[in-house]
């Protein structure tokens, strides 16, 4: 099963490696994992999916908590929790494809962020069923490149993850 | 007060309450030795940099205290790694300082530079790279805090030349600041007191002891619990001399080479109470048919420990002294008496097969074992190297002595033994030591005999010599075809070795001269090395071939079973 875990570290050299480090060597399979700042100066948040039994997930938790490093570990797959995703498609747009692709943008309310003779570059955010659907859809007419951050997470309501 | 990194560092260090360290010098580290002559430290200059990370590790594992070893940047921290990686495995807390390239330099592929945090990330509990020497006092304070605190380990302290160099204001903090760093130390009340019914239901209960008690210091809290209740111990590896081995209920050591009677005795449990040690699959065999009907409570300092191999159906985490502290009143006096006979039967099946019941004439490598251990009474610090020397040792010598086996047990390290005998003697200089190798393991730290007769230590070593990387032959034979490749070892005359390093050397090539020549060892107020020709394929019994169940061992044939046995 694919597990969500939000990971909190002191914002230190070497931080990423340690944890990159840590999957590697325990044979745990990563499917992505984001890093940046948290609302704590000094403190990394960083949102790992990753794919296991409970058991594998349960130690995955355990062993980030080894790493000095990490202040908290939390599996918020079984919590209530906005997902979001950040993607960057830079789509061939030939002028009579132009029209529709622009139509797709306006349903998936993705945003055009750069125009050019014969393509179009869309930014879109959502959880991975929303941009996969988008992608798939605009497959037909040549992305040229395209960038994911990854997933982000986030507990609803006002509990955070510390 | 205004010092540079270099005296910070040995300040530092004092601070600590370091008074020993092992190493070798170097470019990079040469500020560092520079200012050592001005402070009460004992520096113990080893020939090979492994050798300095052992030696820290052996003089941990006798003392307690922090282990600590210096190396030069590259090769010499490139040295290290073996060490390292042996003292992580087995949780030994050392701390290992390396000189690293000026700060300017780094990246830049110089002399001698190597990324040594980057190589020992996956080794050590955690390492730091300081590159300004405002930073290196607190480094170093955390350093020793990780090391010794929680459940024990390395950290590497890596140490630009240039801030070596560089003066700051220095004052030792009291105490870190470590957000992620809280080790849990004691147990779960209600987990505790649900453990204490268990034990107290249990017809069939068995304590598998590990290095925990050991690390913990809770030999007394064990021999509580084990004398209130009557449930047998069994230990791990490194779990030996947690209790003395003769006490009557302390089975000895339990898997792959532990008498079959312990194993079984796992096998038919119906509660195993696991206190400080991991289920390695050295311990477990194949985990599908571990225990198959046993409850388990496994009492770790190491949540992850915790259902990493085996389930546990009551896990504790916290440490053993602590635990077992708070366990004792709870648990009820036992008696299990009918559980212990049935031990006690099994235990005779295994004294019928062992060699030592038998009439020999050969120079058993056994014999040479037990034969050290009726000299010394059980009692000597014990360092034993890895292979059928290790196996053999922890067979045939029965710790009377807590704390007093040595060995590289997870990472199986051969050339372990001299350089962390070197430590432990140096740490407990008033203890007798004695080395137990193999001639294969011998010869990866023999240069060490030249610190050895530098620092005049009176260490005992018995070389079991014969003639091959034992374990892997003994391997070969059972389960290749007896293809001996890469097994057969030409070796030196060791004793001749010895005296070229001004070492008394002795060979011995008979039953009849094995005492003898021990008590000479231990008349003999200098080391002393004695090279046992032993019996050249003799091999370790029982054992469960790798990955197989422990229920299944291959024994040594009882004498009816042989044609033409004595």
């Amino acid at each position: 099963m694919r597990h969500t875990l939000v990971a909190l570290m002191e914002d230190k050299p070497g931080v990423l490696n340690r944890v990159a480090s840590l999957f590697r060597r325990r044979n745990f399979n990563i499917e992505s994992l984001t890093v940046g700042h948290s609302e704590t100066p000094g403190i990394s948040r960083m949102t790992i999916v990753a794919e296991g039994d409970d058991p594998t997930i349960e130690q995955v938790v355990k062993q980030l908590y080894k790493l000095i490093n990490v202040t908290k570990v939390t599996d918020v797959t079984a919590e209530p929790t906005v997902i979001r995703e950040l993607v960057l498609i830079k789509a061939h747009a030939a002028p009579h494809h132009r029209a529709e692709i622009l139509q797709l943008v306006d349903i998936f309310r993705a945003q055009v962020v750069d125009v050019a003779a014969n393509s179009l570059t869309i930014e879109i955010t959502g959880n991975e069923d929303k941009v996969e659907s988008f992608v798939a859809l605009l497959r037909p007419y040549g992305i040229k490149e395209m960038v994911r951050t990854g997933r982000v997470a986030m507990l609803r309501g006002s509990n955070g993850v510390r | 007060m205004r010092l540079t990194g270099a005296h910070i560092l040995w300040q530092s260090l004092l601070a600590e309450g370091v008074d020993t360290a092992f190493g070798i010098s170097g470019g990079a580290v040469i500020h560092l030795f520079h200012a050592l002559p001005e402070y009460p430290i004992h520096f113990v200059l080893m020939r090979h940099e492994q050798a300095a990370a052992h030696a820290a590790d052996g003089y941990a594992r006798a003392t307690g205290k922090v282990g600590v070893c210096i190396a030069t940047s590259g090769p010499g921290a490139t040295n290290l790694v073996t060490g390292i990686a042996t003292a992580h495995m087995d949780s030994s807390p050392i701390v290992a300082i390396t000189g690293q390239v000026s700060t300017p330099l780094i990246g830049k592929d110089a002399f001698q530079e190597t990324d040594i945090t980057g190589i020992t990330l996956p080794i050590t509990k955690h390492n730091y790279l300081v590159t300004k020497v405002g930073d290196l006092a607190t480094t170093i304070k955390e350093a020793f805090h990780i090391a010794r605190t929680g459940r024990p380990g390395p950290v590497l302290i890596d140490i630009a030349k240039d801030v070596q160099a560089t003066e700051t204001e220095y004052s030792y903090p009291d105490s870190v600041d470590l957000l992620g760093y809280k080790p849990t130390y004691t147990g779960n009340p209600r987990q505790i007191r649900q453990a204490a019914a268990l034990i107290n239901q249990a017809e069939r209960p068995i304590i598998l002891a590990g290095r925990g008690i050991n690390l913990a210091g809770a030999h007394e809290e064990l021999r509580a619990l084990v004398e209130k209740t009557r449930i047998p111990v069994a230990t791990t590896l490194l779990g030996k001399s947690c209790i003395p081995e003769s006490h009557e209920l302390c089975l000895g050591m339990e898997g792959m080479h532990g008498e079959a009677f312990v194993n079984r005795a796992t096998q038919d449990a119906d509660l195993i109470i696991a206190i400080g040690m991991r289920f390695s699959d050295r311990g477990t065999g194949n985990l599908a048919t571990f225990a198959p009907k046993a409850q388990i409570v496994h009492i770790d300092l190491d949540p992850a420990e915790i259902g990493k191999n085996v389930p546990a159906d009551l896990p504790i985490v916290g440490d053993a002294k602590q635990v077992l502290t708070e366990l004792v009143p709870l648990v009820e006096p036992g008696e299990h008496a009918a559980w212990l006979a049935q031990i006690a039967e099994w235990r005779e099946d295994s004294a019928r097969r062992d060699i030592l019941n038998r009439e020999f004439e050969e120079l058993l490598p056994q014999y040479v074992v037990r034969q050290i251990c009726e000299a010394t009474k059980g009692q000597a610090l014990m360092v034993s190297d890895v292979g059928q020397n290790q196996m053999w040792e922890s067979q045939y010598y029965c710790h009377d002595q807590l704390n007093s086996l040595y060995t590289s047990g997870g990472l199986g390290t051969m050339g372990f033994a001299l350089p962390a005998a070197i430590g432990a003697k140096t740490g407990r200089p008033q203890e007798l030591v004695w080395v137990v190798a193999g001639d294969g393991g011998f010869q990866m730290n023999i240069q060490e005999l030249a610190t050895v007769a530098q620092e005049k230590l009176p260490l005992k070593i018995a070389i079991l010599n014969n003639g091959y990387l034992g374990m892997v032959r003994q391997w070969q034979q059972l389960f290749f075809e007896g293809r001996y490749s890469g097994t057969p070892l030409l070796g030196p005359d060791f004793a001749k070795v010895a005296e070229a390093y001004s070492i008394k050397g002795l060979t011995i090539t008979r039953k009849d001269q094995v005492r003898p020549a021990i008590e000479q060892a231990m008349a003999h107020d200098g080391p002393m090395v004695i090279d046992f020709r032993v019996e050249q394929e003799e091999n370790v019994y029982p054992m469960v071939p790798a990955g197989g169940s422990i229920s299944n061992m291959i024994r040594r044939p009882v004498p009816s079973e042989v044609k033409g046995a004595i």
